[in-house]
C-alpha cells in the first residue's frame, strides 16, 4: 500500500476541567490512505468526535492537544506536516483546502442566518482566490454535484428551508468547496431516517471514486463500516484496540470489544423477537479510566490480574494491530508466545 | 412577508387606540367634570373663570353627554392636534409641551446608542473571554451600574464637574441659549451638553444588555455552526463575529421598543436632578398639580412612543433573523 495521506500517532487530547482531567482521546493511532475510507467505530462517548476535531486544531476550550503526532504528507511529495505543532495561521490554510469536515447534525451545524450560499462561497473566496462571481458559481455547480436539485435556486434559501437529507448534501458541498484531499464525516447520517442515510452514504462512495478522496468515517453502526469502509479502527475510552481492513475485523476480530459490538448488530437471519446481546456493563468515564486494560471490567474474556495491573501494548501482525493480551505482550513472558 | 408587516401595524394601531382611551381615563380621573376641576383651581390661585367661559368649555368637551361621546368629541380634537389647555400654565398643552417631547426623544435615542455602543463590544469580550480578568472587572463595574442609583451617579457626576473644572453640568442647553430660538449655534450647544445625561442615563441599561449579550453569547459559542465555521479555516475574530455575535443580537433589536419607556421613566429623576427640560419633571409636576389635560397628553405621547418603538423593532428583528423572516410566507 501508498504512503498514508494521514498518520495519527499516539495522540492525546485532554479537558483540563474543574473536577479534574477528562482523558477524552489518550493514545490514538490510525492511518488513512488517499481513495480509503477508513471507519472510526465506538460506543458513544469513547472520543470519535474529539479526534475528529484534534485533526483539525479546533477543540474546545479548555480542551488541548497535549501529546502526539498529527502527520499531513503534502500534496506532491514531500516529508510529512505535523499539525499538533503547527502554528494558527498555518493551520487556517489546511481547514477546508486540505481537511474538511461534515457533522452529525446538518440543522445546527448550519448558522440560520445566512443563505446556503453565503455559508458555502464564504470558504471558497477565503482560500481559492476566485471573485464573488465565480465563486457563487462554483458553488452551484457544488450543489448540483451533491445531487442538489435546482442549485441555482436553492443557493439562496436559508437552511431552515431545506429538508434534512438535502441539508446534509449541501453540508458536505460546503466540505468539499475548496477541494480537500481528507474528508472527516462525524456520524453524517446519524440523524436521517434510513432512506436518505443510504442516499449520502452512496454520495460520498461515488464522490470518493470520483475525486481519490481519502474519507475518515466516524460512526457507531457497525452496519455504515460493513458498507462503506475498507479500513476499520475500533475505539475504546480514547483509544484505537484495533485496527485492520474491514474484511479482517469481520470475519476475524481479534479484540474481545470489537467481537463484542459484532454480535450487537442486528442480521435477517437472526431468529425475529429474540434479544440483541449487548456489550455487559457500561462505558467508564474518562475521568476515572480503570487501572490496565480499559475495557476489562467489561471484558468476557479476561485472561486475569495482568489486565487490571497492566496495559496492553499493541500488537502488531500484517496490516493489523490489536491491544489484548490475549495476543500476546504479557510483561515477562518472552515475545510471540501465546496464552 | 407582508401580512406580517400589515398585521404588526394593525396591530399597533390598535394599541394607540387603547392607549387613548386610557389617556382619557387619566383626563376624567378627578371627581367632578374637570371644568369644575378647572375652575376650582383657577380661583384658588386668584383668577376666577367667568359662568359664560365654563358653559363653553362645557359644550366643547360634550360634557354632561354619555361617555363614548365625551371620548369622541375629545379624540377628533387631539387628531387635529388640539391637546386641550393645561391648567395650571394656562396656555394650550402643545405649547406647554413644546421642544421637550422632541428633547426626550432624542435624549432616549442618545442614550439607546451609548447602550449599544457600550454593551456590544463588552459583552462580546465578557463571553469570548469568560473568566478572564478583564470578564471579571466588567462584571464587577456592571454590577455596580445596576445597583448604584442613576440620581445618585448624577450628583456624584455634578459635584465632580463643579469641583474640578468649574463647570456646571446641569441642563441641555447653556442658560443663555435657552430661551433662543433654533439655529446652529443652539444645536451645536445641545449637542455639547446632551453627552453626559446621556451616558448616565444608558450606564443601568448598558450593565444589563451586557449580562443578556454575555448570556447569549456564551449559549452561542456552544452551537455546532461555529465549529462549522471554524472548520472552515476562518480566523477566530471573523468566526465569532459573523456567526454567534449575529445570532446573539437579537435582544437589542428587540431592546429598541424595551428600551424607552424605561429610559422614560428613568430620566424622570435624573431629569430633575440635571434639570433637563424633558417630559418626565412636566408629567411628574402635571400629576401632582391634577393638570389632567397636560398628564393625559404626555401619557398619550408616551404610549404612542412605545408604540412605535415596538413597530421599528419589530422590522428590525425581521431584518436580523431571517428565520422570522420566512415564518410567515
Ligand atoms: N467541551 C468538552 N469539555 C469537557 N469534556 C468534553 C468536551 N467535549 C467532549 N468531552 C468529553 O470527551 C469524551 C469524548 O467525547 P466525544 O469525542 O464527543 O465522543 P464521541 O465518541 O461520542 O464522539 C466524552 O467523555 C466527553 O465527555
Ligand atoms: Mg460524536
Amino acid at each position: 500500500m501508498a504512503d498514508p495521506i494521514l498518520s495519527v500517532r499516539d495522540l492525546h487530547t485532554q479537558f483540563h476541567g474543574r473536577e479534574g482531567i477528562v482523558r477524552a482521546v489518550d493514545g490514538v493511532d490510525f492511518d488513512v490512505f488517499e481513495g480509503r475510507t477508513l471507519g472510526v467505530v465506538g460506543e458513544s462517548g469513547c472520543g470519535k468526535s474529539v479526534t475528529a476535531r484534534s485533526i483539525l486544531g479546533i477543540v474546545d476550550r479548555p480542551g488541548r492537544v497535549m501529546g502526539g503526532q498529527i502527520l499531513l504528507r503534502p500534496q506532491g511529495g514531500g516529508p510529512p506536516v505535523d499539525l499538533a505543532t503547527l502554528p494558527q495561521a498555518a493551520m487556517r490554510r489546511i481547514r477546508g483546502p486540505e481537511i474538511a469536515l461534515v457533522f452529525q447534525e446538518p440543522m445546527a451545524s448550519f448558522s440560520q442566518h445566512y443563505t446556503i450560499g453565503n455559508q458555502i462561497t464564504e470558504a471558497i473566496l477565503l482560500h481559492m482566490g476566485l471573485g464573488k462571481r465565480a465563486a457563487r458559481a462554483r458553488a452551484i455547480e457544488l450543489l448540483d454535484m451533491v445531487g442538489v436539485p435546482q442549485p441555482d435556486r436553492r443557493i439562496d434559501e436559508y437552511p431552515f428551508q431545506l429538508s434534512g437529507g438535502l441539508r446534509q448534501r449541501v453540508m458536505i458541498a460546503m466540505a468539499l468547496a475548496c477541494d480537500p484531499r481528507v474528508l472527516i464525516a462525524d456520524e453524517p447520517t446519524t440523524a436521517l431516517d434510513v432512506t436518505t442515510q443510504a442516499q449520502i452514504l452512496d454520495l460520498l462512495r461515488d464522490l470518493q471514486q470520483k475525486r481519490g478522496l481519502a474519507i475518515i468515517l466516524i460512526t457507531h453502526d457497525m452496519g455504515v463500516i460493513a458498507e462503506m469502509a475498507h479500513d476499520v479502527a475500533v475505539m475504546y475510552l480514547g483509544r484505537a484496540v484495533e485496527t485492520g481492513p474491514v474484511q479482517d475485523i469481520f470475519n476475524r476480530p481479534r479484540h474481545p470489544y470489537t467481537r463484542a459490538l459484532l454480535r450487537s448488530i442486528p442480521t435477517v437471519m437472526a431468529r425475529p423477537r429474540t434479544r440483541l446481546p449487548t456489550i455487559e456493563g457500561s462505558i467508564p468515564h474518562p475521568f476515572d479510566r480503570p487501572r490496565g486494560c480499559a475495557y476489562h471490567p467489561r471484558c468476557s474474556e479476561k485472561l486475569g490480574a495482568v489486565c487490571e495491573t497492566h496495559e496492553p501494548p499493541p500488537i502488531d501482525t500484517e496490516h493489523r494491530q490489536v491491544r489484548c493480551f490475549l495476543h500476546g505482550g504479557i510483561p515477562g513472558a518472552p515475545p510471540g508466545t501465546q496464552p | 412577508m407582508i401580512a406580517f408587516v400589515v398585521r404588526r401595524f394593525l396591530l399597533g394601531l390598535f394599541t394607540v387606540w387603547l392607549i387613548s382611551v386610557a389617556s382619557f381615563t387619566i383626563i376624567q380621573l378627578p371627581p367632578g367634570d374637570f371644568v369644575d376641576a378647572y375652575i376650582a383651581q383657577l380661583a384658588a390661585s386668584g383668577s376666577p373663570v367667568s359662568a359664560t367661559e365654563a358653559d363653553m368649555l362645557r359644550k366643547l368637551y360634550g360634557l354632561g353627554q354619555p361617555m363614548y361621546v365625551q371620548y369622541g368629541k375629545w379624540i377628533s380634537r387631539v387628531v387635529t392636534g388640539d391637546f386641550g389647555e393645561s391648567m395650571e400654565w394656562r396656555r394650550p398643552v402643545t405649547e406647554v409641551i413644546g421642544d421637550r417631547i422632541w428633547l426626550t426623544l432624542l435624549l432616549s435615542f442618545a442614550a439607546l446608542l451609548i447602550t449599544w455602543g457600550l454593551a456590544l463590544p463588552i459583552g462580546i469580550y465578557s463571553a469570548v473571554r469568560q473568566y478572564s480578568f478583564g470578564d471579571y472587572a466588567f462584571t464587577l463595574l456592571g454590577f455596580v451600574g445596576i445597583a448604584v442609583p442613576n440620581f445618585l451617579l448624577a450628583l456624584i457626576i455634578m459635584y465632580f464637574s463643579f469641583k474640578l473644572f468649574g463647570a456646571n453640568v446641569g441642563g441641555l442647553f447653556s442658560s443663555e441659549m435657552t430661551i433662543q430660538p433654533w439655529s446652529w449655534a443652539k444645536a451645536w450647544d445641545l449637542a455639547k451638553h446632551l453627552p453626559l445625561p446621556a451616558v448616565i442615563l444608558a450606564l443601568a441599561g448598558t450593565a444589563q444588555l451586557i449580562r443578556i449579550m454575555r448570556a447569549n453569547l456564551l449559549d452561542e459559542l456552544r452551537k455546532p455552526y461555529v465549529v462549522t465555521a471554524r472548520a472552515k479555516g476562518l480566523s477566530e475574530t471573523r468566526v465569532i463575529l459573523k456567526y454567534p455575535v449575529r445570532a446573539a443580537l437579537n435582544p437589542f433589536a428587540s431592546n429598541i421598543a424595551y428600551l424607552f419607556p424605561f429610559l422614560v421613566s428613568g430620566s424622570v429623576i435624573i431629569s430633575i436632578v440635571l434639570g433637563l427640560p424633558t417630559v418626565g419633571p412636566l408629567l411628574v409636576k402635571a400629576l401632582v398639580a391634577q393638570d389632567m389635560f397636560l398628564a393625559g397628553t404626555i401619557v398619550l405621547l408616551l404610549g404612542v412612543m412605545t408604540v412605535v418603538g415596538t413597530f421599528i423593532s419589530d422590522l428590525v428583528l425581521m431584518w436580523v433573523d431571517p428565520r422570522i423572516r420566512h415564518q410567515m410566507d
